[in-house]
């Protein structure tokens, strides 16, 4: 350790420099191949019907600071005229019950499979871990006919409710997985102090549970916001209830028509999930790490 | 789980002899059902019936959404309580045989109601005819095997699989390892912009690509995709990527790449990084080379995240649907098996082949379904 140090130091700014310029190279390369299509399409978001139709948007570059090329007004046709503003709303309805509702069930699910005896535990917890991987298409058609006897398609309870079971195993995995791993001494001892398994959740293990919370929490988010197929499926091209996905494929699907206003619209809808991945990566990454594969 | 004695949810001494537990089967079972079923029913009801409500009264979303929390969360909060105080009061012999399904109950019936049952629904579904009123045997699954367009999406989704994971965990891989010999400024910025796609739907990501694709014929304008702007700057005649049998396939696996990469990298680098440090140096010392300390050292230490990484990316894979249903709409012998299955049952209204290919679906994921499990096991034998 002492010699790899002092060689290090021997080799001095330069030495360092020539020793790491290939991987810095190869790293900015990806790195750069990696960012051009988004870049791409967030000048181009910002430019006039015309040029987005008559160019490229890498020629805009050259004339960056000339304010009279960019414009915001494909941001609001794109959310009045194009009903993003709507299904941006939408979006917001059908995901935030739809992370609520299962982090609650599979919170007090976990708890029970961490900390109490029943008989049948392991075979049903192994079953859970079975159902992550289980694909949802598995699920999409007797779905379907259960919400149509009950006239349930096309509304956001059906949504969220859907939504609830197929993020459920990952959910009960995720926190049993880190629910059962709290020490099991303080458990015992709020037992000795006369606590219930109820006050002990809330009191306890709910307040302990908050990072792995947030973690389950961000990827529901991500999940549901971004997701097209249960949307499509339960709730359909209404745009009264079009959610953003929905909405950004039809534009895509009429290509000639909308072609200037796909890019704000892309944007539009990619705009909350990239800030909450950014203000709480940190969470998301540990929920990763601790092995998440959902069906 | 350390020990089975620190397990026991009681205190040894405040439980009572194991005859005296048992209490009277039927009894037992009617009220631990009763108990798991509460949760689910109250909340599908309440929810529909006070979204229905807020529907004809023409209220706005967001109290759609603020009922919808109230209930979900303070309403299941308040059942929960309800049901313990419930067990509570029963006669003690009761409460340790009933509690576990208060609290384990609900998620069990939901994910019956929304994956088990659905599940078996969908494998008899597969027997029946296009509209499922009559039994056909194998008859679908014949179909999906011999007609062109479903042979098609097979062949693709094989292919997928088989590229894709690959090249994933090898940018994952590779970029992982060299990102960690930078400073750690750099590698944070350099990461975040590989991660950045993760945030973004495939559907969005669609439409990035989308632009990067664009086709003009020649003498119709200027190219505004990158790709033929390049292609004709090198004095080549412009490429519509999309339609140009078998490459498009490959193009549009590009985009999932894209947004696949990120999450490679991030769980193959924290797995690099756990590799000992002292361990590297003394391999430097004996005069390894950077590319056999990689192969050597590396590599080997981490093999089993790999796994783990490329098996969440297999089912990733098989189960994509949005991109080339965005992209091409499976046009031009680009269609996959997921993306069939939605034009066969939402399309084509034949629900007896869209089951069809959901149980091809689940069968090719039975594998990692099988390791997953066994991986399970092996950790709770450990713990």
């Amino acid at each position: 350790m002492t010699t790899a140090l002092s060689q290090h130091a021997e080799k001095g700014f330069f030495g360092r420099l020539i020793e790491r310029w290939p991987a810095k190279l190869a790293v900015t390369i990806i790195a750069v191949m990696w960012t051009i299509p988004t870049l791409g399409l967030l000048i181009s978001s910002f430019r006039t019907r015309d040029e987005i139709r008559g160019s490229g948007w890498w020629t805009a570059i050259p004339h960056l600071f000339d304010k009279a090329q960019w414009t915001i007004s494909n941001y609001s046709t794109v959310l009045g005229q194009s009903g993003f503003g709507n299904a941006f709303l939408n979006s917001l309805a059908v995901t935030i019950p739809a992370v609520v509702i299962p982090i609650t069930i599979a919170a007090f699910a976990a708890y029970a499979f961490a900390w109490m005896q029943f008989p049948g535990r392991h075979v049903l917890f192994a079953l859970v871990v079975g159902l992550m991987v289980v694909p949802l298409q598995m699920a999409l058609i007797p779905i379907l006919r259960i919400y149509t006897n009950f006239d349930l398609v096309g509304t956001f309870p059906a949504v969220w409710l859907a939504h609830t079971g197929f993020g459920l195993p990952l959910a009960v995995y995720l926190l049993r997985n880190y629910i059962g791993s709290l020490p099991s001494s303080i458990i015992e001892s709020a037992k000795i102090d006369g606590a219930d398994d109820f006050t002990i959740f809330w009191r306890l293990i709910v307040p302990l549970s908050v990072p792995v919370l947030a973690s389950f929490a961000i990827f529901q988010f991500l999940w549901v916001w971004n997701d097209f197929l249960v949307a499509l499926v339960f709730l359909g091209l209404d745009p009264k209830t079009q959610v953003l996905t929905v909405a950004l494929a039809n534009l895509a699907g009429n290509r000639g028509e909308a072609e200037h206003l796909l890019p704000a619209a892309a944007f539009i809808s990619m705009v909350l999930p990239m800030v909450v991945f950014f203000s709480l990566q940190r969470y998301f990454v540990r929920g990763l790490t601790a092995g998440s594969v959902k069906g | 789980m350390v020990t089975p004695t620190l397990m026991e949810p009681e205190p040894p001494s405040s439980r009572p002899p194991d005859t005296e537990r048992r209490a009277p089967a039927p009894l037992l079972y009617l009220i631990r059902l009763l108990a798991s079923l509460l949760v689910p029913v109250f909340t599908v009801v309440v929810l529909v019936v006070s979204f229905n409500y807020l529907r004809d009264q023409n209220a706005n979303r967001l109290l759609q959404v603020a009922v919808a929390i109230v209930v979900g969360v303070a309403g299941v909060w308040a059942l929960y309580w309800g049901m313990d105080r419930f067990v509570s009061v029963l006669p003690e012999r009761l409460r340790a045989g009933i509690r576990p399904f208060v609290f384990a109950g609900p998620a069990a019936v939901i994910l019956t109601v929304y994956l088990v049952y659905p599940a078996v629904n969908t494998v008899i579904i597969s027997f029946m005819s296009r509209n499922s009123k009559e039994f056909v045997g194998l008859q679908n699954y014949i179909d999906v095997f011999t007609t062109h367009d479903t042979l098609v999406s097979i062949r693709n989704s094989i292919l997928w699989v088989v590229v894709v994971p690959v090249i994933v965990v090898a940018i994952g891989l590779g970029f992982a390892t060299l990102a960690d010999k930078l400073g750690s400024r750099s590698e944070a910025v350099s990461k975040s912009l590989i991660f950045l796609p993760m945030a973004v739907s495939f559907v969005g990501a669609s439409v990035v690509w989308g632009f990067v694709y664009s086709y003009r014929p020649q003498g119709y304008g200027n190219q505004i995709g990158i790709l033929n702007a390049l292609v004709s700057a090198l004095g080549g005649s412009p490429i519509n990527w999309l339609s140009v049998q078998p490459w498009n396939t490959a193009f549009l696996m590009v985009i999932l790449i894209w947004t696949q990469v990120g999450f490679a990298m991030v769980i193959l680098s924290s797995a690099i990084k756990s590799v000992p440090s002292d361990i590297l140096e003394a391999a430097r010392i004996d005069g390894a080379t950077e590319l056999q300390l990689f192969w050597r050292v590396v590599f080997p230490s981490v093999s089993s995240t790999v796994i783990v990484v490329w098996t969440t990316v297999v089912i990733t894979v098989w189960k994509l649907f949005d991109i080339v249903y965005v992209m091409t709409g499976g046009r031009d012998g680009t269609s996959v098996i997921a993306e069939r299955m939605v034009t066969e049952f939402f399309k084509n209204f034949n629900f007896g082949a869209g089951a069809a290919l959901a149980v091809i679906l689940f069968i090719a994921v039975i594998p990692v379904l099988v390791i997953n499990i066994r991986r399970f096991q092996a950790e709770e034998a450990i713990r």
